[in-house]
C-alpha cells in the first residue's frame, strides 16, 4: 500500500483559514481528500463538524463546500445551469444570481466550461463551492490560474467569509497567498506536517538564527566571492554566502548592524554591486524547513 | 494523488454558527433524496440529449438499422413480417446504445474531469450520482422507445398489446445490466479506452450478440453462445415477449445476474478520480 500521508496532525477552527502549505506532491491534496471524504485513510481520526467524513452522509456534505484542484466542473456544462443545478441539491442554497454578481460570473455565464480561462474555471469552480453556503469550505489551490484582479476578488471574497464565521481550509504552494490570507499555517513536507504556527510565529522562528527577537530580517547583496565576515557581526546574526559572491545576512537586524557592515566594506574597499533588505518572508521559512531540493 | 492518510486528524470545531451568507442563515440541510436524485436525472438525460454524438447513437443508428432491416431479407422466416421481427431487436440495441455506450463514454470523461469527485463532495453524494446516472438512462430510454415505436408503427408495426408489460420490464432490467457493465468500463479504464472498448462492443453485439439479429441467423459457434450474453438475452427475450406475448425468465434471470455481477464489480473497482 502506497502511503502518501503518514503523520499530520492539523486543526481548524471556525473564522480562521487555516492554510496547508508545501511543495508539490507533499500530501496536501490527500490530507484534504481525506477530510473531505474522497479517499479512504488506513488509519488515523477525522473529525468534521464533529462527524468522520468516510462515512457521514448527505447532511455533513450539505454543510461543507469544496473547490477541487482541477475544478471537477463538466466541460459542456454553462455556468448558469450549472450553479442552479448544484443550487437545487441544497434546501437553502445561496441565492445563484447573488453568487454570480459576487464573482463576476455574468461575463461569461453563457461560454460552456471548456471554452473558460484558468481564472473563470477558478471562480466558477468557487462559485459551486459556496452555493451550499457551507459551514466549512475546503479550497485546493484557489489562486492557480486567477489574474491580479480576479485574485484581489476571490481574496477579498474568503476574507469576508471567514469574518462570517466560515472555517476556510486551503492547499497552496504559493507562500505569498498563505502570507496574505491564512490565520494559521501547517507546513507539510513528505507526507508529515513538519512546522505550524500563525503566519508571525513562523516567521520568527528561524533554524538560522535562534533569537527571540520580533522583526527577523535578510539582508542580501552582491559583492565579490569569498569575503569573511567572522567577527563584524554578533552572534546571532548569520552570514552565508548563498553562490559565489551573493551574501545574505538574516537575523533581527538593527541600524547598528547595518553600521558595522558598512564599516567594514569602508574599510576593505568594498561596494556591493547591489542590495536588498527585506523582511523574512514564509518563503524563506518554508525552504529553511523543506530545504531547497527540488521534489 | 494516489494513497492514503495514515494519522490524519483534521478538524473544525463545532461551535458558533456562520452569519447570514448571501442573505440567508441559517443551519444548512440538503434537498430532499427524491429531489437530489431527480435534478441529477434531469440534469444527466439533458447533457446526453444535447450530445450530437450520443444522439446518433441513441436514436439515428437504430432507426438506420430498423430501417435496413426491413428492406433487407434478414429476418425473413421469423414472424409474421420483417418490421416485427426487427423492433424487439432495435428496442434492445436503444438499451445497449444509453446505458452502456453512451451513458459509460459520459461517465468516462466525468470521472476525467473530476466531475465525479465534485458531486460525490455535495449532498447528492456517489450514491446519488449513480441512481442520478441510473434515472437518465431510463428517461432518455423512454424517449428512444417512442421514437423507434412511432417510426415502426408508421412502418407497419403491429406488437401485440399483451407484449408491452413483460417488454418494457425486460428493456429496464436490460437497462439496468447495461449501464452496471458500462459504469464497471467507465469506473476502471481510461476515458479513452472507455470509447474505445464502448463503442466497439457496441458494435460487435449489435451485428453477433443476438441483439438485432436472432442467434439462429449467427455463425453456428456463436448460437449456444449470444443466449448467455446481456445482448443475446435481451434481444431473444424481447422478441418473445412482443412476437409471442410471454415472459422469458431464464433471459430474465442472465440479465438480472450480469446486473449483480457487474454492479457488484462496480462497487468494488470503481475508481472515482
Amino acid at each position: 500500500m502506497l502511503r502518501v500521508v503518514s503523520g499530520v496532525s492539523l486543526v481548524a477552527q471556525r473564522g480562521q483559514v487555516t492554510a496547508l502549505l508545501g511543495a508539490n506532491g507533499a500530501g496536501k491534496t490527500t490530507t484534504l481528500e481525506c477530510a473531505q471524504g474522497l479517499q479512504k485513510r488506513s488509519g488515523g481520526d477525522i473529525s468534521l463538524l464533529g462527524r468522520d467524513p468516510a462515512t457521514a452522509g448527505a447532511e455533513l456534505r450539505s454543510r461543507v463546500g469544496v473547490m477541487l484542484q482541477d475544478g471537477g466542473l463538466p466541460p459542456s456544462s454553462r455556468p448558469v445551469p450549472l450553479l442552479r443545478h448544484v443550487a437545487g441539491l441544497y434546501a437553502q442554497p445561496w441565492p445563484v444570481d447573488d453568487l454570480i454578481e459576487r464573482l463576476g460570473i455574468g461575463a461569461f455565464s453563457r461560454t460552456t466550461v471548456r471554452r473558460l480561462s484558468g481564472g473563470q474555471k477558478q471562480r466558477l469552480a468557487l462559485a459551486a463551492a459556496l452555493i451550499g453556503r457551507p459551514e466549512v469550505l475546503f479550497l485546493d489551490e484557489p489562486s492557480a490560474g486567477l489574474d491580479p484582479q480576479s485574485r484581489q476578488l476571490v481574496f477579498d471574497l474568503i476574507s469576508e467569509l471567514r469574518d462570517a464565521g466560515m472555517g476556510i481550509i486551503l492547499t497552496t504552494h504559493l507562500m505569498d497567498d498563505a502570507q496574505r490570507l491564512a490565520d494559521y499555517v501547517y507546513i507539510i513536507d513528505g507526507g508529515r506536517n513538519v512546522a505550524e504556527g500563525t503566519v508571525q510565529e513562523l516567521l520568527q522562528r528561524s533554524p538560522v538564527v535562534e533569537t527571540g527577537a520580533d522583526h527577523i530580517r535578510t539582508l542580501e547583496f552582491e559583492a565579490v566571492p569569498g569575503l569573511d565576515f567572522a567577527g563584524v557581526l554578533p552572534d546571532g546574526i548569520a552570514v552565508a554566502e548563498t553562490r559565489a559572491g551573493s551574501y545574505c545576512v538574516t537575523g533581527s537586524l538593527t541600524p547598528g548592524h547595518l553600521a558595522a557592515l558598512a564599516g567594514w566594506w569602508e574599510a576593505h574597499g568594498i561596494m556591493p554591486a547591489s542590495m536588498s533588505l527585506q523582511a523574512r518572508s514564509l518563503e524563506d521559512v518554508f525552504l529553511d524547513i523543506s530545504g531547497k531540493d527540488i521534489r | 494523488m494516489n494513497g492514503t492518510a495514515s494519522g490524519a486528524a483534521g478538524a473544525t470545531q463545532d461551535n458558533a454558527p456562520v452569519t447570514a451568507l448571501g442573505g440567508v442563515s441559517g443551519t444548512q440541510q440538503p434537498a430532499s433524496l427524491l429531489r437530489r436524485v431527480l435534478l441529477q436525472g434531469k440534469y444527466e438525460a439533458l447533457a446526453m440529449l444535447r450530445n450530437g454524438e450520443q444522439l446518433i447513437l441513441a436514436v439515428v443508428l437504430p432507426l438506420l438499422a430498423l430501417v435496413g432491416l426491413t428492406v433487407t431479407p434478414f429476418l425473413d422466416g421469423l414472424g409474421g413480417s420483417r418490421i416485427d421481427v426487427a423492433v424487439p431487436g432495435i428496442l434492445a440495441l436503444c438499451a445497449m446504445s444509453t446505458a452502456f455506450t453512451g451513458q459509460g463514454i459520459a461517465t468516462g470523461f466525468d470521472r476525467r474531469y473530476g466531475v465525479l469527485r465534485f458531486l460525490s463532495t455535495t449532498p447528492l453524494g456517489r450514491g446519488g450520482l449513480i441512481a442520478g446516472k441510473a434515472l437518465s438512462v431510463l428517461a432518455v430510454l423512454c424517449l428512444q422507445v417512442a421514437v423507434v415505436s412511432a417510426v415502426a408503427l408508421s412502418l407497419g408495426w403491429r406488437p401485440q398489446a399483451a407484449a408491452w408489460v413483460p417488454g418494457l420490464f425486460l428493456l429496464a432490467l436490460g437497462a439496468a445490466a447495461f449501464t452496471a457493465l458500462g459504469l464497471l468500463v467507465a469506473g476502471t479504464v481510461r476515458p479513452e479506452a472507455t470509447l474505445a472498448i464502448t463503442n466497439l462492443l457496441w458494435i460487435l453485439l449489435g451485428a453477433l450478440g443476438g441483439i438485432v439479429l436472432p442467434a439462429e441467423r449467427l455463425p453456428a459457434g456463436a448460437q449456444s453462445m449470444v443466449q448467455f450474453l446481456p445482448s443475446g438475452a435481451l434481444g431473444e427475450s424481447l422478441r418473445e415477449a412482443f412476437l409471442a406475448g410471454t415472459l422469458n425468465g431464464g433471459a430474465a434471470l442472465i440479465l438480472l445476474l450480469w446486473t449483480v455481477i457487474a454492479g457488484a464489480a462496480a462497487i468494488r473497482w470503481f475508481k472515482w478520480n
